[in-house]
């Protein structure tokens, strides 16, 4: 049997902020699915199905919260999922979303990535003490550093290439008013001299911790036909993941990274990524991340993805490949829908409802997130054309 | 909150209080503390390299299928899932493969002065890292490759724990290639095994059932 | 809609797994079902497992138990914080797209180290209901106490319902309570000359809580035809949920369990017209096995008695395995439902039944699987 056609018609997400302390976890999730209803000019009685992501359940401290959260999205007597698959499953929620729709099981499926990580103590929830080993990594940032440094010994990349990625993408922040961070007066010097945390990543080539939530209303296509706004169709889906830790594996560009990418362009017919994409929103949370990406999704040859951030072309105001023109991660990071940003984030920019962060005239944008000890992937290609 | 973004429709209108209750101090937040104990039991393989360790010994796993090492042992080749059960004992020398200068204090590790050195550390014939803290060094002079060995506790503090090992420090032996240290020198150690010359880096087999 | 088989399940369940690790266990488990269709990670179409940080008491720890599978090189996979039987069918959707023919499905729980009764807790609104830290038995005591004081449902049915599970029990090698260790109380007269433990339930109303996991192969189609010698098809599958606030629900009822059984195309007790030969319940309480043949038109329709016996049908009828009172994988009891009932058809002992999962308090959240030997 055939696949269904697959289209985002609807978006909406939260004012992003470390603490949303105006609204309750429920009224959270209600403030991004609300818009995302409006958005595809819809209402609760219209919506099929309920998808939610997000992060350990110790960040909030409820176990499976969807199960309180069914009312406030309008769950009852509805098919609900609960997705988890580490820091992509922002991502992960909108492919099993799509696929629903695709199946053809649904016609419109509501789906919410969130986390309120102000509820709890992130830094207690990763690391509730295991007896059984040494904690000597200080969060993310300690597992992370020592992959980026192998990154900059491979590529012998500039220095302050990741500074350029933060400097960057907190000045698109500054054109998206749902970011987390919006730092008007910040001046590439400061993000150069502050302090390093987990060397060779400072301060300010970290995320932030963030409230927040992002929500997406699918159709069908003949509930997107219907549509009086624009729909960016699903072109291309694809998750990956591998094991954590094994020998001769290639942590800065893991294996999953490559195929998940190479599997979404085989789907969306790319030959050549650079050329035939026009944005990237991609799961940036240290700001060396961004070259290495741009490495593993193809977008440059091995080692030299550092060079398309020091030209400019991954930047809004003239480049030619940009990238996270939300703000990224770097800008707002609620980490369950941290992902579901990016994929809606590369959606809206197909739809031409970017506003001040729009980029001329995109007709192909992918979205892309990842977890876990960079193991976990998820990625879309949405499309102005049906696929 | 920002003032760009329009409230949705449905949330617009302010929420209308009871007049008994209008005037009410609003609740601004709820601290509900959670508790909850959990027993932890270590697994066979975490076990059996306590055990060991406790004795200053270090136990990997070998894998069924290739020969490959795995230290801290999990019962499982991850590549497969396959089960190891075949223990080997390893020198408490290796190099880095990666590390990170730490900056951040850690809750629980009031211990730990900053800066400190966590580093992926490769052990002479282990084919995966684990993280360890670098001592005795100056954090400008940590390298990927650096040869290190195990600083242990005085035998007085050493007990079944994961926490036996000090730090490990420079041993001034030349340094593991870039293009050798840690994973990118699996191909090269497998490659060596095959042909039986990887007698430097092959770890002798052991029995955890002999202590 | 395309046709898919369960064509290989393996399952391990004991009272506390006090030697091995969730990944420790689970290799076993998923090597078993590798090995029945012959098969290895990356051959299968699509992975998808289910589990809970909170019984692991750690943050991302379904990611350790990824190197169970044997994911490298890299596999198409996910994953739900939910009961297995929900990671069937995200698989079960996945499979419906016609692109992959097969999907690897295991889900486990280990909740020996913590106290599962206060965990689920957690599961509860947050600002009003967990601050009052209600555990799950007393939850299920005021539930239960509305059905007898409204004449739903006896102490005597509860205590058949016991019974008959103690009784069916006897030869599923997984049951951790079976009549080999409470040979005295195979009759509903005998447990009810026992104590109230959490008055209105007993000892025996309530679940026992095991650690365990469950692996499962489906395949479409050919592909399943190849792979196993009688598979066993899904012909209905539906899910729903209720809102959760207890003071608000019917809590004699499971709205979302009628209506997901509507969806997989039960009506009146049978599939399509036809009448089931066995279920298995996913109820971690006597009682909650009342309400659920109650929504599924079983007591009325089939005539079948409430006390426990399954009527005309024989004990075989209700949980032949003995359901989840022999006891009960958090996490993972729902997906061996369906891994039971396939088993039972594929050796003949049974042609179409009935699988059911919940989660959530109280039946908030339900699956309705109808299975059909070939």
């Amino acid at each position: 049997m055939g696949k269904e056609r697959c289209a985002v018609i609807g978006i909406g997400q939260t004012k992003y902020a470390s603490t949303r302390g105006d609204v309750s976890m429920a009224g959270l999730v209600r403030e991004a699915a609300y818009r995302a209803l409006e958005d595809a000019e819809m209402t609760w009685q219209d919506i099929d199905a309920v998808v939610l992501g997000k992060a350990p359940d110790f960040f909030e401290g409820v176990m499976m919260p969807e199960l309180f959260l069914a009312d406030a999205l309008g769950c009852a007597g509805k098919p609900m999922l609960r997705v988890h698959t580490a820091g992509s499953v922002g991502g992960s929620t909108a492919l099993v979303a799509t696929t629903l729709v695709q199946a053809g099981i649904h016609d419109r499926v509501l789906l919410v990535g969130f986390e309120k990580q102000s509820e709890s103590n992130a830094m207690w929830a990763l690391s509730l003490p295991q007896p059984f080993s040494v904690s000597i990594n200080a969060g993310a940032g300690g597992y992370f550093s020592p992959i980026i440094r192998q990154y900059m010994e491979v590529s012998q990349a500039p220095e302050l290439i990741g500074c350029l990625v933060a400097f960057k993408d907190r000045q698109h922040a500054l054109k998206n008013p749902y970011a987390h961070l919006h730092q008007k007066d910040l001046t590439f010097e400061q993000v150069v001299d502050s302090p390093m945390l987990w060397e060779p990543i400072r301060y300010s080539e970290t995320c932030p911790s963030s409230d927040g939530a992002c929500a997406m209303v699918l159709g069908n296509e003949a509930t997107a036909d219907a549509a009086d706004k624009p729909v960016a169709w699903v072109q291309a889906t694809a998750m990956r993941s591998e094991a954590n830790n094994f020998p001769g594996r290639n942590d800065v560009s893991p294996l999953a990274s490559r195929q998940c990418a190479q599997d979404l362009y085989r789907q969306a017919g790319i030959q050549n990524p650079r050329a035939e994409i026009d944005m990237l929103e991609m799961y940036v949370p240290f700001s060396w991340y961004e070259p290495m990406w741009l490495e593993s999704l193809g977008f440059a040859e091995d080692g030299q993805g550092w060079r398309l951030v020091e030209d400019g072309s991954t930047q809004l105001d003239g480049g030619d490949l940009p990238v996270n023109c939300s703000g990224g991660v770097l800008s707002s990071n609620p980490i369950g829908a941290s992902g579901t940003i990016r994929f809606a984030e590369a959606a809206l920019q197909v739809r031409g409802l970017a506003e001040e962060r729009q980029v001329d005239g995109v007709r192909r944008a992918l979205g892309h997130a990842y977890g876990g000890g960079a193991q976990y992937f998820a990625m879309w290609i949405v499309g102005s054309e049906k696929p | 909150m920002s003032a760009k973004i329009p409230k949705p429709t449905a949330l617009a209108k302010p929420v209308q209080l009871p007049e008994r209750i209008a005037n009410v101090e609003q609740v601004r937040s709820v601290r509900t503390p959670i508790s909850l104990n959990y027993d932890f039991i270590p697994g066979q393989a975490a076990q059996a390299y306590l055990t060991a360790f406790g004795e200053k010994r270090i136990l990997g796993q070998r894998s069924p299928v290739d020969g490959a090492v795995f230290v801290p042992p999990r019962g499982v080749d991850p590549r497969f899932g396959v089960a190891t059960t075949e223990y080997v004992e390893l020198p408490d020398k290796g190099h880095i493969g990666s590390f990170c200068v730490t900056q951040v204090p850690i809750p629980g590790r009031d211990d730990l002065e900053l800066p400190y050195i966590s580093a992926w550390i490769f052990l002479d014939g282990a084919d995966i890292g684990f993280i360890g803290l670098v001592g005795e060094c100056d954090t400008a002079d940590c390298r990927i490759g650096m040869r290190v060995e195990a600083v242990w506790k005085d035998d007085d503090q050493i007990a079944q724990t994961a926490e036996n090992i000090k730090w490990w420090r420079p041993t001034g032996e030349p340094d593991v290639a870039f293009d050798q240290a840690g994973g990118r020198g699996f191909a090269a150690r497998q490659a060596a095994r095959a042909d039986g010359t990887g007698h430097a880096s092959q770890p002798n087999s052991a029995n955890p059932a002999s202590q | 809609m395309r046709d898919i088989a369960i064509v290989a399940t393996s399952m391990v369940q004991t009272l506390a797994m006090d030697t091995d690790t969730e990944v420790e266990f689970m290799v076993p488990v998923i090597s078993d079902v590798k090995r029945q269709v012959s098969m290895e990670a990356q051959d299968f179409g699509f992975i998808c497992s289910g589990s809970s940080d909170f019984l692991a008491g750690q943050a991302f720890s379904f990611v350790h138990t990824l190197d169970a599978v044997g994911a490298v090189p890299p596999i198409s996979e996910s994953h739900v914080e939910m009961d297995g039987a929900w990671a069937l069918y995200e698989a079960w959707v996945k499979l419906q797209l016609g692109e992959v023919d097969t999907a690897l499905i295991y889900s486990y729980g280990k909740t020996s180290p913590g106290s599962l009764r206060d965990v689920l807790a957690t599961q509860l609104d947050p600002y009003y209901v967990t601050p009052l830290w209600p555990d799950a038995h007393s939850l299920a005591a005021l539930a239960a106490r509305i059905g007898l004081e409204s004449g739903q449902f006896t102490a005597t049915d509860m205590a058949a319902v016991a019974a008959r599970s103690l009784r069916n029990a006897t030869d599923n090698p997984l049951a951790v309570r079976s009549a080999k260790t409470h040979p005295n109380l195979t009759t509903a007269e005998n447990i009810l000359a026992e104590a109230e433990v959490v008055p209105p339930l007993r000892e025996l109303d309530c679940a026992i809580d095991v650690d365990g996991g469950v692996a499962v192969v489906i395949a479409a189609e050919d592909e399943a035809r190849r792979l196993c010698d009688r598979p066993v098809w899904i012909r209905g599958i539906d899910h729903r949920i209720d809102a959760q606030n207890i003071g608000a629900r019917d809590l004699t009822r499971s709205e979302s369990a009628a209506k997901a059984a509507a969806q997989a195309g039960m009506a009146n007790g049978c599939f399509n017209g036809e009448k089931l030969d066995f279920i298995e319940f996913y109820a971690p309480y006597s009682y909650q096995e009342l309400i659920l043949l109650s929504e599924l038109g079983l007591i009325d329709e089939l005539g079948l008695s409430a006390d426990g016996s399954g009527g005309a049908n024989g004990d075989d009828f209700i949980n032949p395995s003995g359901g989840v009172l022999a006891g009960h994988t958090m996490m993972g009891s729902g997906l061996m439902r369906l891994a039971e009932a396939s088993q039972r058809i594929s050796q003949g002992k049974g042609d179409r039944a009935l699988a059911h999962a919940t989660s959530g308090p109280l039946l908030q959240q339900n699956l309705i699987c109808v299975l059909e030997g070939e």
